[in-house]
């Protein structure tokens, strides 16, 4: 493979090298910030923030929250794949479809209710709601990797399924439910909305506390890099538990479903349980904004509601055609020739992906107040750090694409006589067209949801249904925030959808690209 | 006569629509290897799995040694059967050893060691024991495979396409390993596979699934011989199909006519089809014949002869190598063929 990378085109390296650039950047003049001021200055910021309770806190949150929801996410992947649970397909759309409630919406559906909901308590259920789809989906995969013949085998050698699922599924699927929870962590430690509506300082939080405080640029910086060093802990743990992972299966194996594990009346509670979640995670927030929104009372003009769509569908729209075009050449690169330049340019932008929106939008504040100056405050800089922020997702899935189209293809395809280019447009395109428009989707759909960075950097006076959602929250008009929390919800039930359909697919492909979505 | 180790009656299964067994009929014997037979999707597979206990019939029922354990209302679990399973690719634990694949069936205990030891001796691949499944070769790893399903003695091994997946030239030498080490353990054994000369090599006995109904069970040489359907014919071999008509004791063919005593298998009718073994043809020299040979072939001491009847008919026909110098191999060479015998006349599948 190394020698290709002698092939790979100029124009292509040159859009690695943009991403990288994109994803590195901001963090070095956050960097730059932070210690700017003196390492003396550094201490006492740290000091004076009571880092280190902080610290305590947030790792207390994302750990717990792995934790809770490690073991949730797993029992429902069990259930789904292993056990004899009826109509499988539908509990699985059901665990995976809390994806399309952002967490400060189910957070503010919890509190407007009862307001004592905001505490450290209420931040870990919510964020253990929210953060289950991706475990349930991460295990999944990791399940359908296993090859189902060795099961039948364990049992033809006399073992019951509950001797099989101790000895067998579990240590094969150990790491997988490992990485799966370190992800959940991660998320809980990068979650900005459900925290603040939830009143807990936690790192995210008290740093947007600190940037808006304003009479000291320094503390935000500071408290972002502690963030960047305790996100890196999770995000090298997750990398070091699913990179050596034990292979999983010899040979290709066995495709077919596996035996269903007889649930017996342990089906009901299954089912009880499988129903509540659903209810509490997105049954109970949907009725609620409903119910306020049937209240009346609200605010909210018409104009502004327009507007705020209209904004945040074109915001998406640009983001995700921005992020599709870096993310194209990127993954063929990545596919097709490996080198250092690709690679390192797919870990720095899966880097950013994986530290806290917060903090990605804090470092394209200074970047724009010391080199963007022109475009600081104004759209095209948003566009800028919402694409760091979701590059990774149109990168995973491309790059998963590309991937599985085997190369023999595209050298048949020259064999004919036809171009490099001919065989791009006319062969390797129109079989990832179905990930580019799931990136497309996703990218956009993501942005729509996105909160800390167009806190930041948005322009003055404009508004997505985000901001406005927020701004309501922020006086408690219930009514007002109703038609925001309903339609956010009502576009990212399609990249929900897309997660649950790539996560399950009818037969084995595409199970990796489920993971890159979310 | 004694109880069959294996014994299914009237087993029939569906998948959605698809009737795939339609009324399985099929005996094993204690000590006996059988092969089944059959083309991809005629639902050996699903058959093994019925046996394993990995799917309940819809219909029948399964017997292992004169116990029910599926059908009529009973379903014995997999793991309570005693049937080992040794499937398509081994389904090694990949996170296991050798050693601890092959002793996972086993009851904790003094033995456990020594047993692990006596099922690797027998597969040939003592001192494999702390290899991980990855280190081994897909030959290898079949075998620890059988091994790991030998060690708790079953009932019965199923062994389905044991050897698919590895390649051509590692076959031969991979299904003898197995063979043996069936044999030297006296394991009762049902081989699903689509290679006749895998069937061949390895069975006691060879059943024939086709159309959803086992359509024919015996030993080898009677499958091959004495075929009772086309299918079974073609299964078994290669066989040309003549047109043919019974008149008095003899079958008339455009070959001409062969007496009724020289055919394996006679399944009545006047007219029908001769299965004909390519080496049951006699070619000679005949500048009248009625045949034109369009291509010919040496392989070792056979020579294979695609000849044309002036109606377009195509026959591949093989003899032994005439030891003198030979013109009827020449392309072009008008010759005679006849009819020395036949495996089975048939009832013409085409035509009803």
């Amino acid at each position: 493979m190394q020698p290709r990378a002698l092939g790979a085109p100029r124009w292509a390296l040159a859009v690695a090298f943009a991403a990288t650039a994109l994803a590195i950047v901001p963090l070095v003049y956050l960097l730059v910030q932070a210690i700017e001021a003196g390492w003396q200055r550094v201490v006492e910021i740290l000091v004076r923030s009571d880092v280190a309770q902080l610290a305590i806190r947030s790792v207390c949150l994302a750990v717990l929250v792995g934790l809770l929801a490690g073991v949730v996410g797993t029992a429902t992947a069990w259930l789904v794949e292993r056990s004899d649970l009826p109509i499988p397909g539908f509990f699985h759309v059901l665990v995976v479809i809390p994806l399309a409630v952002p967490s400060y919406v189910a957070a503010y559906a919890w509190v407007s209710w009862e307001p004592a909901t905001a505490s450290f308590a209420g931040a870990v259920a919510i964020l253990t709601l929210t953060t289950i789809p991706l475990v349930h989906l991460y295990v999944t995969a990791v399940l359908r990797g296993l090859d189902p013949a060795q099961e039948e085998v364990a049992r033809s050698l006399g073992k019951s399924p509950w001797h099989v699922l101790i000895h067998l599924t579990v240590p094969q699927a150990r790491r997988g439910v490992a990485a799966g929870m370190l992800l959940a962590s991660l998320y809980a430690l990068a979650d900005f909305g459900a925290v603040a509506i939830m009143r807990v300082p936690v790192f995210t939080w008290v740093i947007l506390g600190a940037y808006r405080a304003g009479f000291d640029p320094s503390r935000a910086a500071v408290l972002a890099v502690a963030l960047v060093g305790i996100s890196l802990v999770f995000v090298l743990g997750e990398s070091l538990v699913r990179g050596t992972r034990d292979a999983a299966r010899v040979g290709g194996g066995a495709a077919r479903a596996t035996l269903a594990v007889p649930l017996g009346r342990g089906k009901w509670v299954a089912i009880t349980f499988l129903l509540l979640l659903a209810a509490v995670s997105v049954g109970f927030p949907v009725a609620s904004y409903l119910f306020w929104w049937s209240e009346g009372g609200t605010e909210v003009e018409l104009w502004e509601f327009v507007s705020a769509v209209v904004t945040t569908l074109l915001l998406g729209a640009v983001v995700a055609v921005v992020a599709v075009a870096v993310a194209l050449p990127l993954a063929w690169l990545v596919a097709r020739f490996r080198s250092v330049a690709s690679v390192g340019a797919e870990r720095a932008v899966m880097l950013a992906h994986s530290l806290p929106g917060i903090v990605v939008a804090l470092s394209f504040v200074y970047i724009g107040v010391r080199v963007l100056q022109p475009i600081y405050q104004r759209w095209p800089i948003v566009v800028l750090a919402e694409v760091a922020l979701t590059l990774s997702l149109a990168l995973g899935a491309l790059r998963v694409a590309f991937e599985q189209q085997p190369e023999v293809l595209t050298d048949v395809g020259r064999s004919t006589g036809r171009s490099r280019t001919e065989v791009f447009l006319r062969v390797t395109l129109p079989s990832v067209l179905p990930a580019i428009a799931a990136s497309v989707a996703v990218v956009a759909l993501t942005t729509a949801k996105e909160l800390p960075a167009l806190l930041l950097l948005r322009p003055a006076g404009t508004d997505t249904l985000a901001t406005r959602l927020w701004a309501w929250a922020g006086v408690s008009d219930d009514a007002s925030v109703a038609p925001f929390a309903l339609t956010l919800v009502a576009f990212s039930i399609v990249p929900a959808l897309v997660a649950a359909r790539l996560g399950r697919p009818k037969r084995g492909a595409a199970q990796s690209s489920a993971r890159s979505l979310v | 006569m004694s109880t069959p180790r294996l014994s299914v009656e009237g087993v029939a299964h569906a998948f959605g629509e698809v009737q795939v067994l339609k009324g399985i009929d099929l005996s094993v014997d204690p000590g006996q290897v059988v092969a089944l037979m059959g083309e991809s999707g005629s639902g050996k597979t699903t058959l093994g799995r019925i046996i394993a206990g990995f799917v309940s019939p819809d219909v029948g029922c399964v017997d292992l040694d004169g116990e029910l354990v599926a059908g009529g209302g009973v379903f014995v679990a997999p793991e309570r059967r005693g049937v080992g399973v040794v499937p398509q690719e081994g389904a090694l634990f990949a996170h296991l050893s050798v050693a601890a694949n092959v002793a996972f069936g086993l009851p904790r205990g003094s033995q456990r060691q020594a047993r692990v030891a006596q099922c690797l001796e027998l597969v040939g691949l003592v001192g494999f024991e702390q290899r991980r499944p990855h280190e081994l070769s897909g030959g290898q790893q079949q075998r620890v495979a059988l091994a790991r399903a030998l060690a708790p003695s079953p009932r019965l091994v199923v062994l389905d396409e044991p050897f698919s997946a590895l390649d051509a030239s590692l076959r031969g030498e991979v299904s003898r390993h197995v063979s043996d080490a069936l044999e030297a353990a006296g394991a009762t054994a049902l081989l699903i596979t689509h290679d006749a000369g895998e069937a061949f090599r390895m069975a006691d006995q060879v059943a024939v699934l086709d159309s959803g109904h086992i359509v024919q069970q015996g030993v080898p040489a009677d499958l091959y011989d004495r075929p009772a359907t086309l299918a079974v014919a073609r299964a078994t071999g290669p066989v040309v199909e003549l047109h043919a008509k019974r008149h008095g004791d003899d079958f008339l063919t455009v070959c001409g006519s062969l007496p009724i005593q020289d055919v394996g298998h006679d399944a009545g009718g006047s007219e029908g089809l001769l299965a004909i073994r390519p080496r049951q043809f006699a070619v000679s020299h005949d500048e009248q014949g009625s045949f034109e040979v369009a291509a010919s072939r040496i392989e070792g001491e056979l020579i294979r002869l695609t000849v044309l009847g002036s109606d377009g008919q195509r026959i591949e026909i093989a003899s032994l190598r005439p030891s003198g110098r030979s013109d009827v191999t020449a392309v072009g060479t008008r010759v005679q063929l006849r009819v020395l015998a036949a495996a089975a006349f048939l009832a013409d599948s085409h035509k009803s």
